[in-house]
């Protein structure tokens, strides 16, 4: 059961983020506001309806519940942020577009198999660029030096693990 | 036991399900090693099954049992488990359950780590996702990194700041010293952004750090043009505009700190015109931030030119190509018109072009915005845009714009016969979809068009033959018809080519509505109401008492009510007919009251007679008859129903007229009882300027539950002749809720010559009110 009082005292500018295909199938789901699992599924069960059946020419904001919905498709995947409703849209669209860039330069020329089979690497990358819904950083280049030392961090650790496991001494 | 298969070997493989029952069972069958798994406590997978089960998770399927797994991650001492066991915490816990308070104390070891990537995970988990009870515990640690030298974990320590003052808002005074090197200069430009949004995030919740902030106005103004004015940057470029996100939030806190304050408000005039006059707008990066400069000028005390430059902005963004842009100009447009309207009514032909536009969201805001901009010099303009939109418009909207569309109509109608006609537009375009209100208030409207009674109840007669299905439309056409019908076979019309008609073709198309499938129980009544309405203007009296007596036993309450009432009309009070069924009076409207309290349709009993105390006993002989459905009762009663609750103020009413025809006057005066204010006191008089008394006068009241009323005996029962003498009477009311009231008196005044006259008026106890208006019927 939801508390709305939680809810409505938290005045959230971005409530969460959904990554999903054109198929209705989830690639990523950033919430930042507590919702109840069960309700989870059900706000992205319906939100993807509706942006799935929206038609290309028609703009990228839409209103659903009490919620601005700023919403945009790159190739196969559509980026879908749910705003406050005094938001500005339009740099909501900056936003998405950064993490796509974002995305981009990690993977290189980045496709939606990639975030499928690296999604945790998606979010690590989500993460070092927003907290709470807001910008930790405004330059790409800072953020991505982040998560390169990140990932450096995390090959380090690993690199002695397995090289004992191919010695069989695991 | 065989090494548990990697992450991305379990997508590749779950992707080769052919069937969703296939995908399961591979699902089931992982989940179960991997229970297994966490079940022998192995350290070296646990990272390895918990971001499977992610994965898992993101399809669909309960993860709940990974929960702890993620704690222990977070636990590790390796940077990999602490990245999954994060990120894992972030998708699988919840603060609803009290195992997510397990982490604080995790996160508060990793906030002191020596390794940043490990401070970051920290901060940036609790600032996602952070309990109140988390942050209450963690304050402090994240209000010492936010006086770190460290600029990678400052930024994230004030965005992790923003969200513990959001869920815990006391806590917002321990974080004032830490901002206050925040913006100066040799920080480094990387951690403003962060701190912008912090600031903001105070001064939106205290009114206190509003003040205490407002000193930086001018710091966020050198700021503001240094990016402006800058060289070049290739890490905060976007489309050749230097970091745009910071002047956004620049942008916003100066609208917080301008707010209300014309020193602050001046200060930032010029960079606002200068972002205004700059900014690039080939792309979509330029031209939002232009939108949030305009938001900005509209709240700020900015001077009018400053303010028309923002509206002209909004104006150029309605023309661009692009749609995202149309829509917030809409969005912003509608905003400001009531402050700016001049101003946007130079931009309304384009406004109006937008009604043709092909997404929803947009259509919607141009026709709110049409409305609001419809007067009286565009009104024919704008209604024939409108008209078009309702006939072609979705559905969603047609029951706003017919609504919209009356009130314009009726504010600044040029005519009568144009009201008319756009009622009928909307009616027959839109006429399923127009709100039940609307029928009330169209009857009073036309009613009160006396010279238009014979053209309008012909069209709307003419529309009924037509379609029958729109039951607004058919039940303000059975009404008209009802009272009008005589006209309508008279072929008195004079603004039309009158149409062949007679009595018996008429009670047909009734007949028809009470018998079709498509009426509701609301329209039936209608139309059985206006048949026997017909009866003292048509000569087919069989014919109705046969259709009046056959729904005496119609098994719709409502139906059998109204046909048994009006065959003991025919059969015992035959003679109070004609008086009872005669032409409605015009209903004036007040400036206070929708008419739709006047007039009683749609089948509403009258509830608030019945709820009175003090309801003197009727010594007449009138009335064990009920009411007629139009608010019309045998009775005689004052209604005193309420409206809203609205305080009114310690007001002087200065006496008015409450009723006065047919040579009876009623005055009402009134003052404030001595001992007790909140009591009115009413008194009436009445006095008779005809030629012969009038006897049997009584006065009743009857007044809602909330009420106390209290008639005392009046001075006679007789009202004397050629006003030479007046019957008073005096009422007390007291009103404990102070609840605005309208009292609808009817008064029954039998003499020899008349019969029974109905009366509504209405008392407004409101504040400001110097004339409140007697409507008398």
């Amino acid at each position: 059961m939801m508390d709305d009082t939680e809810v409505l005292l938290e005045k959230k500018e971005m409530r969460f983020m959904l990554l999903f295909s054109r198929q209705g199938k989830l690639r990523l789901q950033k919430w930042y506001t507590a919702t109840a699992e069960r309700d989870k599924k059900k706000m992205v069960r319906e939100l993807m309806q509706v942006v799935l059946a929206r038609k290309p020419k028609m703009c990228s904001f839409l209103e659903w519940r009490d919620l601005k919905i700023v919403y945009k498709r790159y190739a196969s995947l559509y980026f879908c942020c749910a705003v406050e409703e005094q938001d500005n849209e339009l740099i909501t669209l900056e936003v998405i577009h950064r993490f796509v860039e974002l995305l981009d330069k990690y993977f290189g020329s980045v496709c939606e198999l990639d975030i499928i089979f690296n999604f945790e690497k998606a979010y690590f990358i989500l993460d070092e660029f927003l907290m709470g819904g807001e910008i930790q950083d405004t330059s790409k280049k800072s953020v991505l030096k982040a998560i390169e030392q990140a990932d450096l961090l995390q090959e380090e650790d690993e690199s002695p693990r397995s090289v004992l496991e191919e010695m069989g001494l695991a | 036991m065989p090494a548990p298969i990697r992450l991305r070997e379990l997508i590749r493989t779950i992707r080769t399900a052919r069937t969703q029952a296939e995908e399961r069972e591979m699902i089931q069958k992982e989940c179960a090693a991997i229970r297994s798994s966490f079940r022998e406590e192995d350290n070296t997978y646990r990272c390895r099954n918990v971001a499977k089960l992610l994965y898992m998770h993101m399809l669909g399927y309960p993860a709940h049992f990974g929960q702890l797994e993620c704690l222990k991650l977070i636990a590790s001492q390796k940077f990999t488990d602490k990245r999954i066991g994060y990120l894992g915490a972030m998708l699988l816990l919840d603060e609803r359950q009290d195992v997510h308070l397990l982490m604080t104390n995790c996160i508060k070891n990793d906030l002191n780590h020596s390794t940043q990537y490990v401070q970051g995970l920290a901060l940036c988990t609790l600032g996602c996702m952070g309990s109140s009870e988390m942050c209450r515990d963690l304050a402090g640690e994240v209000e010492k990194l936010l006086k770190t030298s460290n600029s990678y974990l400052r930024k994230k320590a004030a965005l992790c700041a923003v969200h513990v003052i959001r869920k815990v808002p006391e806590l917002m005074e321990m974080f004032l010293p830490a901002t206050k090197n925040l913006l100066s200069e040799k920080n480094h430009g990387e951690i403003l952004h962060t701190s912008v949004v912090l600031l903001t995030e105070m001064c939106e919740r205290s009114p206190d750090m509003l003040s205490h902030f407002r000193k930086l106005v001018p710091q966020l103004v050198r700021i503001l043009k240094n990016l402006i004015m800058s060289g070049y940057s290739p890490e905060h470029d976007v489309s050749g505009i230097s970091d745009p996100f910071l002047q956004v939030r620049i942008l916003r806190l100066l609208r917080i700190l301008g707010k209300g304050d014309d020193d602050s408000s001046e200060a930032m005039n010029d960079i606002l015109a200068q972002v205004a006059t700059n900014t690039e707008t080939s792309k979509n990066v330029g031209n939002a931030i232009l939108y949030e400069t305009v938001l900005t000028i509209m709240d700020i005390k900015s001077e009018s030119g400053l303010r028309v430059l923002a509206i002209n902005i909004l104006g150029r963004f309605l023309l661009n190509n692009d749609k995202n842009i149309r829509y917030v100009a809409l969005t912003s447009l509608l905003k400001t018109v009531q402050t700016d309207h001049n101003a946007v009514q130079r931009h309304r032909s384009t406004i109006v072009d937008c009604l043709k536009d092909l997404d929803v969201s947009i259509k919607r805001r141009a026709m709110e915005l049409s409305f609001a901009l419809v007067n009286g010099n565009n009104i024919r303009g704008m209604m024939k845009e409108l008209l078009y939109f309702l006939d072609s418009c979705d559905p969603d909207f047609k029951a706003d714009c017919a609504s919209g569309i009356f009130l314009a109509a009726e504010k600044y109608a040029p005519s009568k016969r144009w009201h008319i006609d756009t009622i009928m537009r909307v009616l027959t375009t839109a006429g399923s979809y127009v709100r039940d209100d609307s029928v009330p208030n169209l009857i009073q409207l036309i009613t009160n068009s006396v010279e238009m009674h014979a053209y309008t109840v012909q069209r709307l007669y003419k529309a009924l033959l037509d379609d029958i299905s729109q039951q607004p439309l058919v039940q303000v056409a059975s009404w008209c018809i009802g009272e009008y019908g005589d006209l309508l076979v008279s072929g008195q019309c004079e603004e039309e080519e009158p149409i062949q008609v007679n009595d018996l073709y008429v009670l047909d198309v009734l007949e028809g509505l009470l018998v079709s499938n498509l009426s509701t129980p609301v329209t039936r009544g209608y139309s059985l109401t206006a048949i026997m309405k017909l009866s003292t203007r048509f000569s087919s009296l069989n014919r109705i008492k046969k259709v009046v007596s056959i729904y005496g036993s119609s098994i719709d309450v409502e139906l059998q009510q109204r046909a048994v009432e009006y065959n003991a009309l025919f059969k015992k009070y035959d003679h109070m007919r004609p008086a009872l069924l005669e032409r409605m009076p015009i209903m004036e409207k007040t400036a206070t009251n929708g008419p739709s309290e006047t007039v009683q349709t749609n089948g509403e009993t009258d509830s608030t007679i019945l709820d009175t105390k003090h309801l003197p006993s009727i010594s007449q002989p009138a009335s064990q008859v009920g009411f007629l459905k139009h608010g019309f009762s045998i009775q005689t009663c004052a209604h005193f129903r309420h409206l809203n609750n609205i305080q009114p103020l310690n007001v002087i009413i200065p006496p008015m007229t409450a009723y006065n025809k047919n040579g009876l006057i009623i005055e009402f005066t009134f003052e404030r009882s001595n001992p007790n204010p909140n009591i009115a006191v009413i008194t009436i008089h009445a006095t008779n300027s005809t030629e012969a008394d009038m006897t049997e006068f009584v006065f009743q009241a009857a007044v809602p539950k909330t009420f106390q009323l209290q008639l005392l005996s009046p001075s006679s029962n007789v009202v004397p002749a050629f006003n030479q003498g007046s019957v008073t009477q005096v009422i007390r009311v007291l009103n404990p809720q102070k609840v605005r009231c309208y009292c609808e008196p009817r008064t029954h005044s039998a003499s020899d010559l008349q019969c029974i006259q109905a009366i509504n008026f209405y008392l407004s106890c409101v504040p400001g009110e110097s004339n409140p208006q007697p409507c008398a019927s």
